[in-house]
C-alpha cells in the first residue's frame, strides 16, 4: 500500500505572526451571514417595550386593557408580572418596573404578530405617573437630603472600593511638586451597529432557549435565571452572529428577560429588537466618573505618591459600570513605580442611564487622568516627558503594590520605540515654542501610556476555558470551545493555532462555539482575555490530539513518535520533512482497526492567576501589558477643532499570533478611543437623553481616522500562547490622553471634562488668552484676529 | 389598520420582481421583511449610518429612507447581487483579504458604497475613498482596513462598471 503522501519534503513553516483571514468574512461580505437581527422563527411574535420616558416617578395607575384587546396582540405584561424577580450585580433591577428610576425604565411589554401591531399596542397602554424629584449627579445623590432611588440602598450608595499602600501623607510631605486636578469623564455609549436583540422560546419541559448577543454565555445563564425565577441549568444560550458588542453584552439587560417572560406567557418564540433610538436610550453606557487625582514627585522627577478619590455616577441600577474601580486602581497603583497609593471609589445612584462594561473598562477614564498628570509633572520638573516616564518605568520582574507581577515588562521599549518613530522630543520642543506665536493653526504632539491586564482577570472564581477537539476520518478538525466570537476574530486565532499544531489547512478547521448546551465553560469575551485564554486552551487540546496521532503513527510506521511531525496534511519526518503517510489515511487506520480509536480530546485550561479578592492584593491576571500612544495634532484655535494628523502606537503584544487581526483590533480600538476623546457625548438633561441618533451623537468617520504607525513589541510572555498577550483594550485606553497632552503642547490648555469638542477647546483657548493677556481681547474673534 | 397597497415591478439583482407594498413602506423593510433579502442591514433607520446602502439605477441610496414604491421600474442591486458566478466580487474579496471585516454588520453597506465609488472612479485615491465613505459608520475597524481594501481594488482596477449583472 502506498504510504507516501507526497514526494516533496514539507519544510518547517510557522503560521504564528502571519496574516490569516477571518473564516466568517466571506459570508459577512456577501450578506449571507444570518445575524440575530435577521432571524425569524416559525410562529415568532415581536415584543415591544413601553419605556417610562421620565427619570423618577411613582406609577399611580396602569391600564393595559385597550392594548390587550387590539387584534394581533398575544400578551401584555407589566411590573406585576415580574414582581420579586430581582436580578443584577446587587439584585437592584427587575425586567418590568413598579417604579421609575431612569428614562429607559421598562414599564410594560407587548407581544404581537407584527412590529406594527406591537407598536400600536404599546401606544394604547395608559400610565399615570407621579413625578418625583430626581438626582442627576453623584454629588447631588450623595447629599443627605437627596431623594432615595432604591429604598434598600441608604444614602444612594452603591458599590465602594478602596486600596492603600505606603504612607501617602509622608510621601506628599517629601514631594517637591504635586498636581491636583478633578477630571470628569463623560457618558458615552457602545453604538453597536447591530441593535440589541434577543429571541426567547420555552419548550414544554420549561426549558428556555434564548438566542442572544451575549459575550459571556455561561455566567449569563446564572445572571438571567433570577430575572425569570428559573434554574440556570434550564437555560440554553445560543449566540448567533452579532453586530458588535465592545463590552455591552457582558451583563443581562431587561429586554432579555422581557423576551423570555413574553415567550413563557404566549408559548411562542418572541423576538425583542431595539430601534436605534431605543438603543441609544436603553443600552448601557461607559461609566462616567468624577476623579479627584493627585500625584507627586521630587525635583529629580521621581514619583512619590498617587491618590485618587473617585465618585461614580452609578445611574439607576448596578451593572458592570461601577465595578470599574477594580481596574482603575491597578493603573493608579501600578502604572509607573508609585511608592505610596491611596485609592477610594464610591458609586452613587442617580436617575441617569446606567453603565455596563465597555472596552477599556475604567482604564479609559483613569488613564485620561494619570497620563495627563504624568505630563504635567514632567513640565513642572522641566523634564522631557519621555525622560520622566522612563525614569519611573518598571522593568521585567517587578511587582506592583497590588501584587501584579510584571513578568515580562516592555514599557521602556514601548516608550523608546514610539518616541523614536515619531521624533517626539524634538517636535515637542518645537511646538511648545510656537504655542504663543501668531497663527491660527497650532501643531502639538502628546505622549501617553497605560497598563492593562493581558492574560484575563480573575474576577470570577474561574478564568478558565474548556475545549473539545475532534478529528473525523477526513482529517477535518472541529474545535468545540467556550470562546465566543463577537467580531473580534478569535475564530481566525483558533483556526490558525489548530493549523499550526496539526499541520492541517486553515479551511479544514471548524468552530462550534455558539451553543451553551454543546460548548464547555468559558468566562466570556472581556478583560482582553480571549486570545490568551482560548489560545492556550486550543493549543493544549491540539497538542493532546497530536500526541495521540504521533503515538499511533509510531505503531503504524515503526518510527519513534519524537522524530515525527504533522505538516502539510501528513505525518512527516521532523528532520527532513519527508512525508510518510497522509494524516487522513492514518486517522482512518486508527479508527478501523482491531483496537479502534478516535481522535477526540478535551482540555480545561485555568490560567495561573489569583482571584481578585476583597483586599485587591493579588496577581489577578496571568499577564500585563503596556502601550504608548503618541498623537500628533493640528488645532484650529479659532474653532477649537482638533485634527489628528498621525498616531504612533507601540504596544507590548507578547507575540503576534494573527497579524491582520491584531492590526484590526488596534485600529478599531483606537477609533473608539478617538470618538471618546473628540466627539462622542451623551447629552443628558435631567436624566433625559437629548441626542439619541447618529446625527447628534458623533462617531468617528472614515475621513477623521488618522494614519497609524503601529509598532508591536514582542516581549514573549511565558504563560501566553506562543508568547502572546491580550491586546484589544489598550488601543482604546491610551489615545485620549495622548491627544490631551498634544493639545497642551499646541495651545497650553488642558481639558479635564472630555470630550475635547471644538466648543470646549475653543472656550479653553479663549479663557487662557484672557488670562495671559487680560484686557487685550474681549471676544474670541478679536483674540484670534492674527 | 389597512393601508393602500401599490403593485410595483422592478429589477432586483438582475431578476424581475413584482409585489404589492404599502405606500408607507421603506425599501429596506421591503427587502428584508417582504423579499427575505437580509443582507441589507437596519442600523439607524434615518439615513445616518449607511448600513442599508443599495444601488438604484447605478446610484447608491440609503434604502431606509427611500419608499418602496419608488423602486417601481428601477434597477435595484443589493449586496447579494454583487456575487459573480466565479465567486465573490473583487471588492468583496478585497475586504476579506485585507481584514476589513470584523463583526461585519456595516459591511454590506460599506461594500456597496465602496464598489460604487470605485466603479465611478477607477483611480480613486485614499482621500477620495475616505470622503466617499464618510456616510458609512463602522464601530469595529477604524476604517483603516476598509480603505486598504479599496486601495487594493483601485490599484488593480478590477471593479468594473455598473453593479447590475
Amino acid at each position: 500500500m502506498e504510504k507516501t503522501a507526497n514526494a516533496t519534503p514539507t519544510a518547517k513553516q510557522t503560521l504564528i505572526g502571519t496574516r490569516v483571514k477571518k473564516p466568517d468574512a466571506p459570508d459577512k461580505a456577501t450578506g449571507k451571514t444570518r445575524y440575530i437581527n435577521d432571524m425569524v422563527l416559525p410562529q415568532m411574535l415581536i415584543g415591544k417595550v413601553l419605556f417610562a420616558g421620565r427619570p423618577h416617578a411613582k406609577i399611580v395607575r396602569i391600564d393595559t386593557s385597550a392594548a390587550e384587546q387590539l387584534p394581533g396582540v398575544h400578551a401584555v405584561l407589566t411590573g406585576k408580572d415580574a414582581t420579586g424577580l430581582k436580578f443584577g450585580f446587587v439584585r437592584d433591577n427587575v425586567a418590568l418596573k413598579d417604579k421609575v428610576r431612569c428614562e429607559h425604565d421598562e414599564i410594560a411589554a407587548v407581544a404581537a404578530e407584527s412590529e406594527d401591531i406591537a407598536r400600536q399596542a404599546v401606544a394604547l397602554i395608559e400610565v399615570e405617573y407621579e413625578d418625583l424629584p430626581g438626582v442627576f449627579t453623584p454629588e447631588d445623590g450623595a447629599r443627605e437630603d437627596a431623594p432615595l432611588i432604591h429604598d434598600n440602598f441608604p444614602g444612594n450608595k452603591s458599590l465602594a472600593f478602596d486600596f492603600q499602600h505606603g504612607d501617602v501623607a509622608a510621601a506628599e510631605a517629601a514631594s517637591d511638586f504635586v498636581v491636583d486636578n478633578v477630571f470628569r469623564p463623560h457618558h458615552v455609549t457602545h453604538c453597536c451597529m447591530g441593535t440589541s436583540c434577543a429571541i426567547a422560546d420555552f419548550d414544554h419541559n420549561g426549558k428556555l432557549t434564548i438566542w442572544t448577543q451575549t459575550q459571556y454565555p455561561y455566567n449569563y445563564k446564572m445572571d438571567l435565571a433570577p430575572a425569570l425565577g428559573l434554574h440556570p441549568g434550564d437555560i440554553r444560550v445560543i449566540q448567533p452572529p452579532i453586530g458588535g458588542a465592545f463590552g455591552s453584552k457582558l451583563d443581562v439587560y431587561p429586554y432579555e428577560p422581557i423576551a423570555a417572560l413574553l415567550a413563557r406567557k404566549t408559548g411562542r418564540p418572541v423576538k425583542v429588537i431595539y430601534s436605534r433610538e431605543e438603543e441609544f436610550k436603553a443600552s448601557p453606557t461607559r461609566q462616567p466618573a468624577i476623579i479627584h487625582m493627585r500625584t507627586g514627585c521630587t525635583r529629580d522627577g521621581t514619583l512619590t505618591f498617587r491618590s485618587a478619590d473617585v465618585l461614580l455616577d452609578n445611574g439607576a441600577y448596578t451593572s458592570w459600570g461601577p465595578t470599574i474601580p477594580v481596574i482603575m486602581m491597578r493603573t493608579v497603583s501600578g502604572h509607573y513605580r508609585v511608592p505610596a497609593v491611596d485609592f477610594k471609589a464610591q458609586a452613587i445612584y442617580t436617575n441617569n442611564p446606567y453603565a455596563g462594561s465597555f472596552r477599556g473598562y475604567g482604564n479609559v477614564q483613569c488613564t485620561y487622568a494619570t497620563a495627563q498628570q504624568m505630563d504635567m509633572l514632567a513640565d513642572m520638573v522641566d523634564m522631557d516627558p519621555l525622560a520622566f516616564h522612563l525614569k519611573n518605568s518598571q522593568k521585567s520582574g517587578e511587582i506592583t503594590p497590588q501584587k501584579s507581577f510584571l513578568r515580562e515588562c516592555a514599557l521602556v521599549e514601548c516608550l523608546e520605540t514610539a518616541a523614536q518613530a515619531s521624533d517626539y522630543s524634538r517636535k515637542r520642543k518645537e511646538y511648545a515654542a510656537q504655542q504663543d506665536a501668531p497663527g491660527r493653526y497650532k501643531k502639538g504632539i502628546g505622549l501617553a501610556s497605560s497598563i492593562h491586564n493581558a492574560g484575563g482577570a480573575k474576577i470570577h472564581k474561574s478564568d478558565g476555558i474548556g475545549t473539545i477537539l475532534k478529528m473525523d476520518d477526513y482529517a477535518r478538525v472541529t474545535v468545540i470551545t467556550g470562546a465566543s466570537e463577537i467580531g473580534q476574530g478569535i475564530d481566525a486565532v483558533i483556526t490558525l493555532i489548530v493549523s499550526e499544531e496539526l499541520g492541517v489547512p486553515l479551511e479544514h478547521v471548524t468552530l462550534v462555539n455558539n451553543d451553551s448546551d454543546i460548548a464547555p465553560w468559558d468566562v466570556g469575551v472581556h478583560a482582553s482575555r480571549t486570545t490568551f485564554i482560548a489560545g492556550n486552551g486550543t493549543r493544549r487540546a491540539a497538542r493532546k490530539a497530536k500526541a495521540q496521532i504521533l503515538a499511533a503513527a509510531e505503531k503504524v510506521l515503526g518510527e519513534p513518535a519524537e522524530t515525527l511531525e504533522l505538516r502539510g496534511g501528513s505525518v512527516v519526518r521532523d528532520q527532513c520533512g519527508t512525508p510518510i503517510i497522509k494524516l487522513d489515511r492514518l486517522l482512518r487506520q486508527m479508527h478501523f482497526q482491531a483496537e479502534p480509536e478516535l481522535v477526540m480530546v478535551t482540555d480545561y485550561y485555568e490560567p495561573k492567576s489569583e482571584p481578585e479578592g476583597a483586599q485587591h492584593m493579588s496577581d489577578h491576571s496571568a499577564a500585563y501589558s503596556h502601550a504608548v500612544h503618541i498623537a500628533e495634532i493640528t488645532v484650529d484655535t479659532l474653532t477649537g477643532e482638533i485634527k489628528v494628523d498621525k498616531v504612533t502606537v507601540a504596544q507590548d503584544v507578547g507575540r503576534i499570533i494573527n497579524r491582520m487581526g491584531l492590526e484590526g483590533q488596534v485600529e478599531g480600538g483606537l477609533a473608539i478611543g478617538l470618538g471618546y476623546a473628540l466627539s462622542e457625548n451623551m447629552l443628558l438633561d435631567h436624566g433625559l437623553l437629548k441626542n439619541a441618533s447618529f446625527r447628534d451623537y458623533k462617531l468617528i468617520t472614515a475621513p477623521e481616522m488618522p494614519p497609524l504607525d503601529l509598532h508591536f513589541i514582542e516581549s514573549d510572555c511565558a504563560e501566553g500562547p506562543y508568547g502572546a498577550k491580550g491586546i484589544s483594550e489598550l488601543p482604546t485606553i491610551v489615545i485620549a490622553p495622548a491627544i490631551a497632552n498634544a493639545l497642551y503642547n499646541a495651545t497650553g490648555v488642558r481639558i479635564f471634562n472630555p470630550p475635547m469638542s471644538p466648543e470646549t477647546v475653543a472656550r479653553a483657548i479663549h479663557e487662557r488668552r484672557m488670562q495671559t493677556a487680560p484686557g487685550k481681547a474681549t471676544t474670541p474673534s478679536e483674540a484670534l484676529a492674527v | 389598520m389597512m393601508s393602500v397597497e401599490t403593485e410595483i415591478r422592478f429589477s432586483l439583482n438582475g431578476r424581475p420582481v413584482s409585489l404589492k407594498v404599502p405606500a408607507t413602506m421603506k425599501t429596506l423593510a421591503m427587502l428584508r421583511d417582504r423579499l427575505g433579502m437580509t443582507g441589507t442591514k437596519y442600523a439607524c433607520g434615518e439615513g445616518e449610518c449607511g448600513a442599508c446602502t443599495i444601488e438604484i439605477d447605478g446610484k447608491t441610496v440609503n434604502s431606509c429612507l427611500m419608499y418602496a414604491v419608488d423602486c417601481d421600474g428601477r434597477e435595484v442591486v443589493t449586496i447579494e447581487g454583487l456575487r459573480t458566478p466565479e465567486g465573490l466580487h473583487p471588492v468583496q474579496q478585497a475586504f476579506v483579504d485585507h481584514g476589513a471585516v470584523q463583526c461585519g454588520f456595516c459591511m454590506p453597506g460599506m461594500i456597496m458604497q465602496s464598489r460604487n465609488l470605485l466603479a465611478n472612479n477607477p483611480e480613486l485615491t485614499r482621500e477620495q475613498a475616505q470622503r466617499g465613505l464618510e456616510g458609512n459608520l463602522c464601530r469595529c475597524t477604524g476604517y483603516t482596513k476598509v480603505l486598504d481594501a479599496v486601495d487594493a481594488v483601485a490599484a488593480t482596477n478590477t471593479c468594473g462598471g455598473r453593479a447590475n449583472p
